[in-house]
């Protein structure tokens, strides 16, 4: 099968998109696919209109590539392609969107506010931040609402530290949320086709769960898979999960990142295109589920051919 | 595929990188966040202007002039050049490198020169020869963002002292010299950037010099000077180098030619007294046995017609314009509640905004106007200079440069407009005050600085 791998791109996950891309084709051709290396540039839709792969690999991560723009132009030129459709790259990029559409199917998560930077350029939303103290507490988390990995994200501890963190959120988005803080467990359920991998938790080595760096670097966070929990725990915890891979219309695979406090797990947001490199969750959970990256891979291709899909 | 199978290792699960990374050593473990190696990574697209490296401008080398000199070697020295050279290197690159030192005053014995593979090379060696782990190691803050992971692989303490408008400050170092007595540690050495300093582009007065050279002296303490960019002078007149005034006894000397011929040739060197050189020597033989021998022979070649100078004039001169373009267009387009430094020569300017601006988050909205610059927590080991950022002006065109801070300008004052919507005129958020009063507190005893007796240093 001739295979498309679309990677790199201009969004601040280029690195990582590159490197998954990289390797997803190295599986590929071991599989004995026939491989297309595709940037994701200026000369995208030429090179997939002159060369017509069977399928298209989308191995792009942040705005550009995981938010449905390179989705919708396969879906124009009407080549199947892995992952979410659309509809579900533009809920899950935006945590805003998909945080209102798990509380709409009663699937928990933190409670939150959201500004867009207009409101507070425009229609003076600072004076209304003065209700986050009894709606959310201290310690809250600054995020933008569309942005990965850690960028932009900042805890803050107490008033004094909320402007600081906003002009830092607002920095990669122009809409940021304040979300109540939850002290838990990390964790990361990956699903592919409708079926939950292994968990997977992130335990910080330095012991600082307000470091949200650390997390996604070798040597200062270990992951451990399957995460040591109690059958309840983890039912409960994959329950969650696939409730929101469905409720926010995920296809092919994702993986949904949540956080396991006093009141249970709640969802934190998916990633509707997370990392496919040697140190990603996903493929962690996979060989945890004993499939080795090829079978991934291959998995997942299938799953984008699947008449359904199409 | 056209491509051969093989071109890229797989690895074939993570389990397998986990197998690697229980071999892994300690000295590995580099503290340095991986999104913002990312985002560094984003500022090398075609389409950014970058004001992020550190690059000396080679375009003005004429191509003769070099297509000559290597025709030369080859027709006349072909063995040799393609053979193993002296650990050492030659004699005849020591006195090439004898000349450039003699051109700051300094008079160097030849026996006391190790030829290097560049600067970064010596900084390593030095490191090699004298840290164990947990050894201190003090530097200034900011310091060049290249040494910091040399310190870390040696994992040593590294401990930062402030600069001013004067270089570091010495007092500060005394102080903290004290301090280590009383807990009973010895640093193994000081690592300065005295003339226009990477990143701070600051110079050290003279008598800080002095001060730092005696301290030396009583307290038998090495100082490491490192002076890539001393011949690099705008204007002015040069101070001594610490070399020269401390004679050589505790000033351990590292100099480059990257900057004043080609940093694609790595050609620096390292003076040390004899003592260290020995193991110096023994650090370099176990790294790479020597340095190219066919970069000493051009550089040999470059040296013999007399008119190295010649080049390094006129660098300066297209350095000086660009510096100047830099400092117009900051004067233009930063906010008034930025400040700068006026490098009087080097490669370098470093700009400290409001402490509300954090210059990696920053980084990610001047990408998406093309634009880059290093965040000033390259140049720290403890997170802070989060508000600063090193722009370079030795990469670009004036045009260009002029263009990058414009845009660069255009970013920070969304923020700061922004901020001020936050903060405001609004009681909601009264400690916002206290914090804008705090970071002009802060800023107030960091660079960029007043001229000394001003205050502060």
């Amino acid at each position: 099968m001739k295979v498309a791998v679309l990677k790199g791109g201009r969004s601040l996950e280029r690195g990582v998109s590159l490197r998954s891309g990289a390797r997803v084709e190295d599986a590929l051709e071991r599989l004995g696919h026939e491989v297309l290396p595709l940037e994701a540039d200026g000369e995208l839709v030429k090179r997939l209109t002159a060369d017509r792969p069977d399928v298209a690999f989308v191995a792009l991560h942040g705005l550009g590539g995981e938010d449905g723009t390179a989705q919708e132009l396969l879906e124009i030129l009407g080549i199947p392609f892995t992952g979410p459709g659309v509809a579900a790259c533009v809920r899950c990029v935006d945590k805003v969107l998909a945080k209102h559409e798990l509380r709409a199917a009663g699937i928990p998560t933190p409670d939150w506010f959201a500004f867009n930077e207009t409101a507070f350029r425009e229609l003076g939303a600072a004076d209304a931040l003065g209700d986050l103290e009894q709606r959310l507490g201290f310690p809250l988390v600054v995020k933008p609402s569309r942005g990965g990995s850690a960028l932009g994200v900042k805890f803050a501890a107490g008033w004094y530290e909320v402007p600081e963190a906003l002009v830092s959120a607002f920095s990669y988005d122009d809409r940021v949320l304040l979300e109540r803080f939850v002290d838990g467990r990390e964790l990361a359920v990956s699903v592919v086709g409708d079926e939950a991998l292994p968990t997977v938790e992130a335990i910080p080595l330095s012991g600082d769960s307000y470091d949200f760096e650390a997390r996604y670097e070798i040597g200062r966070t270990s992951f451990v898979c399957p995460a040591e929990l109690c059958s309840e725990q983890a039912e409960a915890v994959t329950e969650k999960a696939l409730a929101a891979y469905e409720a926010l219309g995920c296809s092919g695979f994702s993986r949904v990142d949540l956080i396991l406090g006093e009141e249970g797990p709640q969802v934190l947001e998916v990633n509707a295109i997370p990392g496919l490199t040697e140190t990603s969750l996903l493929p962690q959970a996979a060989e945890a589920a004993g499939m080795s990256f090829e079978q991934l891979v291959e998995r997942i291709l299938e799953l984008a051919l699947e008449p359904a899909r199409a | 595929m056209s491509e051969p199978p093989h071109r890229r290792r797989a690895h074939a699960s993570s389990s397998d990188l986990e197998r690697y990374a229980g071999l892994f050593a300690e000295r590995t473990r580099v503290m340095r966040s991986s999104a913002m190696r990312d985002l560094m990574a984003i500022t090398a697209r075609p389409d950014v202007i970058s004001l992020a490296g550190g690059l000396p401008d080679t375009s003005t080398f004429p191509p003769k002039t070099f297509a000559a000199q290597m025709t030369r070697i080859a027709q006349e020295s072909a063995a040799e050049a393609l053979q193993y050279g002296p650990t050492e290197g030659f004699r005849e690159t020591v006195d090439c490198i004898l000349q450039v030192m003699g051109a700051e005053g300094m008079l160097p014995d030849p026996e006391d020169v190790i030829v290097t593979t560049g600067g970064q090379q010596a900084i390593d060696l030095v490191c090699k020869t004298l840290v164990d782990p947990g050894d201190v190691v003090i530097c200034e803050a900011p310091t060049y963002p290249g040494a910091i992971p040399v310190f870390c692989s040696y994992q040593a303490d590294t401990i930062q002292i402030e600069c001013d408008g004067d270089g570091m400050k010495i007092d500060e170092l005394e102080a903290t010299l004290g301090r280590l007595d009383a807990e009973g540690r010895r640093p193994k050495f000081v690592y300065s950037v005295p003339n226009f300093q990477n990143p701070a582009g600051v110079t050290m007065s003279l008598e800080r010099r002095r001060h730092l050279v005696d301290l030396a002296r009583s307290r038998e303490l090495l100082v490491v000077e490192d002076n890539p960019y001393g011949l690099l002078r705008f204007e002015g007149d040069p101070r001594p180098p610490l070399y020269q005034l401390d004679g050589g006894d505790f000033v351990i000397y590292v100099g480059t030619l990257s900057k004043i011929l080609s940093p694609g040739i790595r050609l620096g060197w390292l003076v040390a007294p004899p003592p260290v050189m020995e193991k110096v020597v023994l650090g370099k033989q176990a790294a790479d046995l020597c340095t190219s021998t066919l970069t000493q022979y051009f550089v040999r070649e470059y040296f013999s017609d007399g008119r190295w100078q010649d080049y390094v004039t006129s660098l300066v001169e297209i350095y000086r314009s660009r510096r100047d373009a830099m400092i117009t267009a900051l004067d233009r387009h930063f906010p008034p509640q930025a400040t700068w430094t006026e490098p009087g020569g080097g490669l370098f300017v470093w700009a400290t905004l409001p402490s509300y601006i954090d210059t990696g988050d920053l980084l990610a909205k001047a990408l998406r106007e093309d634009v880059a610059f290093v965040p000033g927590q390259a140049a720290y080991v403890d997170g802070r200079g989060q508000s600063s950022m090193r722009l370079n002006f030795s990469a670009g065109s004036e045009a260009e440069i002029g263009e990058g801070i414009r845009r660069i300008g255009k970013v920070i004052a969304e923020q700061v407009e922004l901020y001020g919507a936050l903060t405001g005129e609004h009681p909601a958020v009264p400690p916002g005050r206290a914090a804008a009063e705090k970071a002009k507190e802060e800023r107030e005893n960091v660079l960029p600085f007043r001229k000394a007796g001003e205050g502060g240093g």
